[in-house]
């Protein structure tokens, strides 16, 4: 244990007296946070809705079908009742709900008027945004063709509702992103930069000549990256409260649950890279493209998973920031707790225990 | 943890040790005894196994048949415990350059599990005889080559093993360093600490009391500097060397 403690003492020493370690451990996560907390459009193909029809009348079916022959939707259910709505956007399957009013075609014809609700999931604003403009553009333009020989002016009136982030905040987004990212960069970025550095300076052959066992030397070294990435992640959720007012909503003890599980995969990601980079080059190069590249591009970050070409839509399923995002999401401004996210967090351990057990094969054929 | 005291018999033994890898036999059945302090060389071109010979008896690898026995422990269930017992020291020197000279000691006491007092008491004496003691605060990475040198010796010594381990002690060193740096080899060999040590350096062999020369994979000559030149009828080490490497062609 006394052993394991200077290691981990030494550990912290490389990382204070470095400044460029330094930067990257607390300045770089600021910076990304504030540049990120910008928004970056985005496009929508076949997201998933759900519609309500009170009416389903000759109207209504023409408007639906509309909708989702444009290319732009695919329909997930058919609600029946009000109180469907809320659980079918919790459980994350539907992006949009729209609601036709009781006595749709009646009203339009009698009052020339009639109304349509869109109700979107809007803790991802740009997809809601979007979603909420094609939906009422392919209404606008129905109504155009369809009463275009008319001398009274007929009206479908659509009225959006923006569901867990009202005022369509873009920072919204991008917070989970950006944790993702730098939680990523520091855990498996560093570590695996770390330990290949010990091998390039050789001081790991005298590690490894020593009575300190493998496992503490990983452990030695991947401690004080756990605390400082927490300490990132701490300082990520606050300044997106405090900067762009992004709500915690779930419990805190899911959050940082979900921040360690998380961090433990990357720092196994991070101690499998070093065990085939022997130097600091190389660990920098494989983490930084076979890291931050996919974690940018594909976990849904800043394009919309589901615009996607199905190839990288599978890909993507590979991405352990992808489940991280989600479920990140789901605590912070849904307000979720495990009932919702345990597919994800199954995922991640399982990803976890993949990445620690190749290392530990790895590292033994290494010695062999 | 220190239970090599009443051990009396030759520090390190070796027979027919193998270690193959896959098909590839790095190691080919080598055999040789050495005594408590004798200086013992180890030569070698790169790829004659010399590497795989010593991580064997740093108890980094397990043999894959032989007898093996380092200050009296096997080679194959005790590797643990012949790790307490060497000290080793890499052509790299090894040493924390971002750390200071005195945070080092202190490292590499932490992981023998030196106690404290222990610690600081040894850590002031050896600084002394080093004549560190101005840079006991200063970060390696600004002292002369030469004296990292000294320093990652007494770091490799700083457990009182058995027997230290030198693998190409004096990289990139000039010869009057080197000269310095070989009398602290023969002071540490009087007190009865086994020096292994691999070379380049044909200069450096001349100072063994023994030396071993390893090519693919086989001991191919063990003896005496003085009595190698003798058989090979040359007046260095360096003369030995090239015959035996023309011998095997």
């Amino acid at each position: 244990m006394n052993q394991l403690l200077g290691f981990v003492k030494k550990e912290f020493t490389h990382i204070f007296r470095d400044p460029r370690t330094m930067v990257i451990l607390f300045g770089i996560p600021i910076i990304q946070l504030m540049l990120f907390g910008y928004v970056i459009t985005t496009e929508i193909k076949d997201a998933r809705i759900a519609i309500l029809d009170h009416s389903n009348d000759n109207v209504t079916r023409e408007i639906k079908n509309k909708i989702l022959s444009s290319g732009y939707f695919r329909l997930e259910a058919n609600l029946i009742q009000e109180n469907e709505i809320d659980p079918i956007f919790k459980k994350g399957d539907v992006k949009e709900v729209i609601v036709f009013e009781k006595g749709f075609a009646e009203n339009l014809e009698r009052e020339g008027k009639a109304n349509i609700q869109v109700i979107a999931d809007a803790s991802d604003p740009n997809t809601a945004q979007m979603l909420y403009n094609y939906t009422n553009g392919i209404v606008q333009d129905y109504t155009k063709k369809k009463f275009a020989g008319f001398t009274i002016p007929v009206q479908i009136k659509s009225e959006v509702r923006m569901l867990y982030n009202e005022n369509m905040v873009g920072a919204f987004m991008y917070v989970p992103g950006t944790m993702a990212l730098i939680l990523m960069l520091i855990s498996a970025m560093m570590t695996s930069i770390t330990i290949a550095r010990e091998k390039e300076m050789g001081t790991m052959e005298i590690l490894l000549v020593s009575p300190l066992k493998a496992t503490h030397i990983i452990l030695g070294k991947v401690a004080p990256y756990l605390l400082l990435s927490l300490i990132d992640a701490f300082v990520v959720v606050f300044l997106g409260n405090v900067v762009f007012g992004v709500p915690i909503r779930g419990s805190l003890f899911v959050l940082a649950f979900l921040v360690i599980l998380y961090i433990s995969m990357a720092l196994s990601l991070g101690i499998l890279i070093s065990t085939v980079a022997n130097s600091q080059q190389v660990a920098l190069f494989i983490s930084g493209f076979a890291l931050m590249l996919p974690t940018i591009l594909l976990s849904g970050f800043i394009f919309p998973i589901e615009n996607m070409p199905v190839p990288l839509q599978i890909l993507s399923n590979f991405m352990p920031p992808r489940w991280f995002i989600d479920a990140l999401k789901q605590v912070m401004l849904k307000g979720n707790g495990f009932a919702y996210i345990w597919p994800n967090v199954l995922i991640l351990c399982a990803m976890t225990l993949f990445f620690l057990g190749l290392s530990v094969k790895k590292f033994r054929l290494r010695l062999e | 943890m220190k239970q090599t005291s009443e051990y009396t018999g030759p520090i390190i033994r070796v027979k027919d040790l193998v270690k193959k890898f896959g098909s590839f036999t790095a190691v080919d059945h080598i055999s040789f005894d050495v005594k408590k302090g004798e200086i013992f060389g180890f030569l070698g071109a790169n790829g004659a196994g010399k590497t795989t010979a010593i991580r064997m008896l740093c108890g980094l690898l397990e043999p894959t048949s032989g007898a093996l026995r380092v200050a009296g422990f096997d080679g194959y269930h005790q590797r643990e415990a012949i790790k307490r017992n060497i000290g080793y020291m890499s052509q790299k020197f090894s040493l924390y350059e971002d750390l200071t000279v005195y945070e080092n000691f202190r490292l590499y006491a932490g992981i023998y599990g030196i106690p404290r007092k222990e610690r600081i008491r040894k850590t002031d004496e050896l600084l002394k005889k080093l004549n560190l003691e101005e840079s006991r605060d200063k970060l390696v990475a600004g002292l002369p080559l030469g004296w990292k040198q000294k320093l990652a010796f007494s770091l490799a010594l700083f457990h009182q093993p058995a027997v230290v381990f030198l693998d190409e002690p004096s990289g990139g060193v000039d010869p009057l360093t080197r000269r310095t740096f070989w009398d602290l080899i023969y002071e540490v060999a009087h007190q009865g600490i086994t020096i292994f040590v691999t070379t380049h350096y044909m200069d450096e062999a001349e100072y063994c009391n023994r030396v071993a020369i390893m090519s693919e994979g086989k001991i191919v000559a063990l003896d005496t500097p003085v009595a190698l030149k003798e058989q090979y009828h040359t007046d260095s080490m360096d003369g030995v060397f090239l015959k035996i490497a023309r011998n095997k062609e």
